[in-house]
């Protein structure tokens, strides 16, 4: 009995082994990833409660709303690029109940885009609409910025179940594919507002183009089987 | 533990150096600051600070309300530093900005190079509280410490040939991490470059800029000596710098190389002409919630609009 848990594994009846095997069983998934929600839930409000305590502290920038609009947008971003990842992930890793997690970090996104969205206009243009309406049709980056933030909108508002039967399963699932746009919609209102230099929205879009690539190839292979 | 100590046991290598005890000191005073809270540290406890005894207000001085002493030190346009605004307070502090040579070179009677302390002996440099308008659409009111540059450029006596002036930053990598790059290139093409046209440089708002709120300039705002030109963008007044020339031909500045449809030479404050991806119609000043209008030439008008009466501002902003 040198090594018990080998032991254990090779003497194993049939079922127990099963129960060893890589994914587990759909049920243990969906405890795992039940389990850990409120955390991811807590998790993604994290930005937001630092942020809330750095405008108590007075640790925001010189120029608060500024620094505001920014974290918010990359906060924006970044749970995106997580929604874009669960599926990648979910192949990577078999657990295929992973997807349960998804439509919470798409709709954390959409938050932070209201946020992003709502700092600009009251607090950063100060709801005046004629410098808001010349700043939308004038501006690349503000024009991408507001189609990304309707395709976001428009996907959370049909995120529900309810919305999944309304539309037949395909139409949704064609509808939800909008996110890849907004993918590169999201790339390009960055690239278009930095000023000189390029290497953080250079980053994200090249995490962003390996998240696409992860599923081409994933799709080529299944298809050659 | 020896707790009195006569005189005589303090040996020489125990009294702070001048430049040792300012460093500790302005540490002191940013902590200060910090504590006092991001926007609200009163200006009036860090002025009664001097390191230029004797300093006179000069002329030209608004009397709007002054950015606090902690906002102007903590947020930075300094791509040399980081293009992060946050940054260049944190990654300065090492920055050695003494001793510090300046060369004169160009159209002038002779080739000279100034130590900088040299520089404010000869010339007394005074205080100027000006208005500061960034071309991203912030701004501040700031006590500067300077010297009327054309004090300085009528000394070197420049020739007729003389038609701009071009100043250039340190270029030290080792000690400017924003000038050694990424995978991606760099921010800026480095050294930094400025210019004026001559009679921009020898207009009497132009400063050479030693210092601010009555101490030696901040490490983040351009140490030792900087550019402030109150009536163009911010980008113009050049930081940190190592190379004055009066030259015959408009240099290429920077920011007019990196994106010339955005930035040109100018650059004078102007409402009616917008940067390509924001309006300069309003600005916010740094302390303010609301934004307020942006005025010509950055409320210089009175001033500065004579300079450029031939000029098509729309063309050449
Ligand atoms: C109508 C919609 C939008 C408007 C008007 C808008 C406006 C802005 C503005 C004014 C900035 C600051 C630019 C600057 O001065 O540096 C910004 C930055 C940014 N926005 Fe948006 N935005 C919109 C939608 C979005 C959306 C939907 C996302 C992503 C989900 C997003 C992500 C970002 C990011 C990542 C930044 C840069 C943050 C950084 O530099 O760290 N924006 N946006």
């Amino acid at each position: 009995m040198e090594n018990p848990a080998a032991d254990l594994f090779l003497h194993a009846p049939t079922r127990q082994r099963r129960k060893l095997r890589w994914p587990p069983p759909a049920a243990v998934q969906v405890r795992w990833v039940t389990r850990s929600k409120p955390w991811l839930f807590l998790f993604c409000l994290t930005p937001l409660l630092l942020t809330l305590w750095d405008v108590y502290s007075h640790q925001l920038a010189a120029d608060p709303i500024k620094d505001l609009t920014l974290r918010s947008g990359r906060w924006g971003l970044r749970l995106l690029w997580a929604t874009l990842a669960i599926t990648p992930l979910c192949y990577i890793t078999k657990l295929r109940s992973l997807v349960r997690v998804r439509r919470m970090l798409g709709l954390f996104a959409w938050f932070y885009a209201c946020l992003h969205l709502g700092i600009y206009l009251v607090l950063d243009q100060g709801l005046a609409w004629q410098f808001i309406g010349a700043d939308i049709s004038k501006r690349p980056y503000i024009v991408v910025g507001a189609t990304t933030f309707t395709i976001l909108s428009s996907l959370a508002l049909t995120s529900t179940q309810g919305w999944v039967r309304r539309l037949g399963g395909k139409n949704w699932q064609r509808l939800h594919r909008l996110v890849y746009v907004a993918g590169i919609t999201t790339s390009l209102h960055f690239f278009w507002l930095v000023k000189s230099d390029i290497t953080r929205p250079m980053v994200y879009t090249l995490v962003l183009a390996s998240l696409f690539l992860a599923r081409i190839l994933h799709h080529n292979a299944r298809r050659q089987r | 533990m020896i707790l009195i100590q006569r005189p005589a046991d303090i040996t020489p290598s125990e009294i702070t150096s001048e430049g040792l005890f300012r460093q500790r000191r302005n540490l002191i005073m940013a902590s200060a600051g910090l504590l006092l809270g991001g926007g609200i540290a009163p200006a009036t406890g860090v002025a009664a600070v001097s390191d230029f005894p004797g300093l006179k207000p000069g002329p030209f001085a608004t009397d709007e309300e002054k950015t606090s002493f902690q906002a102007v030190t903590s947020y930075n346009n300094f791509y040399e530093f980081s293009t992060d605004k946050r940054q260049p307070a944190k990654l300065a502090k090492a920055f050695k900005s003494r001793p510090w040579t300046i060369a004169f070179g160009g159209e002038i009677a002779k080739q000279q190079r100034f130590d900088v302390d040299e520089l404010i002996k000869k010339f007394p440099p005074q205080e100027r509280i000006y208005r500061l308008r960034c071309v991203e659409a912030w701004s501040m009111v700031i006590p500067w410490v300077g010297i009327p540059l054309h004090r300085v450029l009528k000394a070197l006596n420049p020739s007729s040939k003389a038609q701009y002036v071009r100043f250039e930053t340190l270029l030290d990598p080792k000690q400017f991490p924003g000038q050694r790059g990424s995978l991606f290139g760099s921010s800026l093409d480095w050294p930094y470059v400025e210019g004026l046209r001559i009679d921009e440089a020898m207009h009497p708002l132009t400063l050479l800029a030693v210092g601010l709120y009555g101490r030696f300039m901040p490490n983040q705002n351009g140490a030792p000596i900087r550019l402030v030109v109150p009536w163009k963008y911010g980008f113009k007044s050049i930081k940190s710098i190592v190379k004055i020339d009066l030259v015959d031909k408009q240099p290429l500045n920077t920011w007019n190389r990196q994106a010339p449809r955005e930035y040109g030479f100018y650059a004078n404050v102007n409402p009616a002409v917008d940067h390509p991806r924001w309006s300069q119609a309003r600005e916010r000043r740094i302390g303010e919630w609301s934004k307020r209008p942006t005025l010509p030439f950055n409320g210089y008008a009175e001033q500065v609009a004579g300079l450029y009466q031939n000029l098509d501002l729309r063309t050449n902003f």
